[in-house]
């Protein structure tokens, strides 16, 4: 409700200067009628709550419940836990940084999903992003058939996570699988279990990811190289600098704003990543990652509201920071409008 | 830099013959960026083609000699027997009551968004936009804790979700799926609608245009392409979607198509080529989208990673 008040005060301002110089104004609120009033009220207001209530309200909610410990039955108060009672009564109470510091401390699955995401962070860093924007230079060169290569290569960003956990499924299956026929260790004693070996399924599960990863950066990076002033490149040849001078020290520069989205993309992407370890294993025995861990601590039959809520706050911590560098690149210049 | 910024000055690039593009890639630099591509696609097409074989094949087939071997039956029948089977056309309608709803509600939301962000001056402008665009960005499971007790919290009328809660309903899932791809439709509109000259809201205003009038009359029509390319993405992403479907509802029955494949693998368990066939069944409508669409999905894409 505050959005409408919000919404009046200016318009009424841009009103009244409206009578002291009638006709110079620009682009600006005009005369707004009581009806103009409510049309801006209903557009913005309706969205406005709902992203509010499904999105920033559980985003802050995440932080003040992460210092709270709640199995979810029965109601939170505010008197803070205490240390010698039994679990059963100390519900819903204030917890302190108890959650976090056992995070750290016993749960064991914690440092293995935090070095599961940064491993899964570096693939997309030094892997999945570069091939990607590789194809798309590549790509970019305008070479005979490249409209085909584009599309094979962007098939794999169309299917749901899902769906590409299932069909790479075929190409590890110990037994009949692509990769344990053609390497002939099918069928014996000494099959490769390439999605069931804790030591081998992370780096299995990440070259599904890259093989989607790619195509989405290609995608993206192809947008950006086509929107380069062709003169740059041309002056930078001119100039006799060679293919690779001529992206690293003019393309990249002026690409910065789609560098950002990419680094944005890789980051999020990295922490949002979920589906495909779910649907090979449901993210256990080698497949932890942070994600999965606030999934199972709220739907799993044991609710840990509050501990969830805590690992929930290291995502967003992390994600906050490539998520500001975002912000601020993209709205720097309107803010100094 | 340093090269970016002394280029444009040099009288050389006066000279260049207007039109002749980019010099010609050297013939072995060709031929080498030939073979990575022809190399990189055989690779980027295998695991789906291997699905689809593992798919036409009979089950006795693959028992017998594996999947990598030469067919000695195709058949169909996987795909009939998974159709039949597991009631996809049941988790169908559900994606489709999801997605159909949810893609027309975010679009005519984030349009009267990004038009008042973009044509009303507010004060708050751009701090709405980042908040909207911001949210986003977020990974889900930094809100799911609180979503998933909000939702159990949340009671709905039964016309509306059998369940009586906002927790494992249809409604349930087109709200959240709303709510957060709100975020990036707003961000590529109001940067679309920026773009429309200001001289056609003048005119507009000369006639006597209300707000309304000029949002849907005016400014919605010329949002089309816009429009369209984000209705390709979001269709495709919600489609899609996994993890909301996965938490958000308990049942299996009520779920959408591409989170029911977790349950379909359980059900198949025995049948690997039953799953590979419902895989790619399910596959179908993003392959129709992949094959019409592609043009709207690219550039709805490039519109969200580039300023206009």
């Amino acid at each position: 409700m505050s959005s409408v008040s919000q919404v009046h005060t200016p318009a009424a301002e841009a009103g009244r200067s409206e009578k002291d110089r009638p006709a110079r104004r620009r682009r600006h609120v005009r005369r707004m009628t009581n009806r103009d009033r409510i049309v801006v009220a209903l557009l913005l207001g309706i969205p406005l709550l709902l992203d509010l209530a499904f999105v920033w309200f559980p985003a802050i909610g995440t932080v003040l419940l992460s210092f709270t410990k709640w199995n979810g039955v029965g109601s939170l108060h505010t008197h803070s836990c205490k240390p010698n009672m039994p679990s059963i009564l100390n519900n819903g109470c204030v917890y302190g940084v108890q959650n976090y510091h056992q995070a750290a401390t016993i749960y064991p699955e914690f440092w293995p999903a935090v070095r599961h995401n940064l491993i899964w962070l570096a693939v997309f860093v030094v892997i999945a992003t570069p091939l990607g924007m590789l194809f798309a230079v590549v790509i970019d060169r305008g070479i005979r058939g490249s409209r085909m290569y584009q599309s094979i290569l962007f098939l794999p960003v169309m299917l749901s996570l899902a769906l590409v956990g299932i069909v790479w499924e075929f190409v590890y299956s110990q037994n009949y699988g692509l990769i344990n026929t053609v390497i002939g260790r099918n069928g014996n004693s000494n099959a490769i279990d390439w999605l069931g070996n804790p030591h081998l399924n992370l780096w299995a599960v990440l070259v599904e990811a890259t093989w989607r990863q790619a195509g989405y950066v290609m995608v993206l990076y192809l947008a950006g190289l086509k929107a380069v002033d062709p003169t740059l490149r041309e002056a930078a040849l001119m100039d006799g600098a060679n293919a690779w001078q001529t992206f690293w020290r003019v393309i990249f520069p002026v690409m910065r704003p789609i560098n950002i989205v990419i680094m944005v993309v890789t980051v999020i992407e990295s922490l949002r990543a979920f589906d495909l370890v779910y649907i090979t294993n449901k993210g256990i025995n080698g497949l932890e990652l942070l994600s999965v861990l606030v999934t199972s601590n709220i739907v799993g039959e044991t609710q840990r509201v509050g501990f969830g809520s805590a690992l929930g706050v290291v995502l967003l911590v992390i994600s906050l920071v490539p998520i500001s560098i975002f912000l601020y690149q993209t709205f720097r210049r309107e803010e100094s409008q | 830099m340093s090269a970016a910024e002394t280029l444009p000055g040099r009288p050389a690039v006066a000279e260049t013959p207007r039109g002749a593009g980019p010099a010609r890639p050297r013939p072995w630099g060709q031929i080498a960026s030939q073979v990575f591509l022809i190399v990189a696609s055989v690779l980027w097409l295998l695991p789906i083609a291997f699905a689809l074989y593992v798919a036409v094949r009979p089950y006795s087939d693959t028992r017998k000699y594996g999947y990598v071997s030469m067919p000695h039956h195709i058949t169909f029948q996987n795909f009939r027997d998974a159709w039949t089977q597991s009631d996809m056309l049941h988790f169908f309608w559900n994606s489709a009551l999801i997605t159909v709803p949810a893609v027309i509600i975010v679009l005519c939301l984030a349009s009267g968004v990004a038009f008042v962000l973009t044509r009303v001056n507010l004060k708050i402008n751009i701090s709405l936009l980042i908040l909207f665009t911001a949210g986003n960005l977020l990974p889900q499971q930094v809100i799911i804790t609180p979503l998933y007790r909000i939702y159990l919290k949340i009671h709905l009328p039964h016309f509306l979700a059998g369940s009586g809660l906002m927790y494992n309903s249809i409604f349930g899932l087109v709200a959240i799926n709303v709510a957060f791809q709100l975020g990036f439709c707003v961000f590529v509109l109001s940067n679309y609608m920026k773009s429309i000259p200001g001289e056609m809201y003048e005119a507009a205003l000369v006639d006597g245009a209300s707000l309304w009038t000029r949002f849907w009359r005016l400014t919605v029509p010329l949002c089309r392409p816009a429009l369209a390319a984000l209705a390709t993405l979001l269709t495709t992403w919600i489609y899609n979607d996994f993890f909301w479907a996965i938490t958000l509802m308990s049942s299996g029955d009520k779920r959408p198509v591409t989170s029911a494949l977790a349950n379909l693998q359980g059900q198949f368990v025995s049948n690997q080529n039953l799953i590979a066939a419902a895989a790619m069944i399910a596959a179908i409508p993003t392959l129709v989208v992949y094959v019409l669409l592609q043009k709207q999905f690219i550039a709805g894409l490039s519109l969200g990673s580039s300023k206009g």
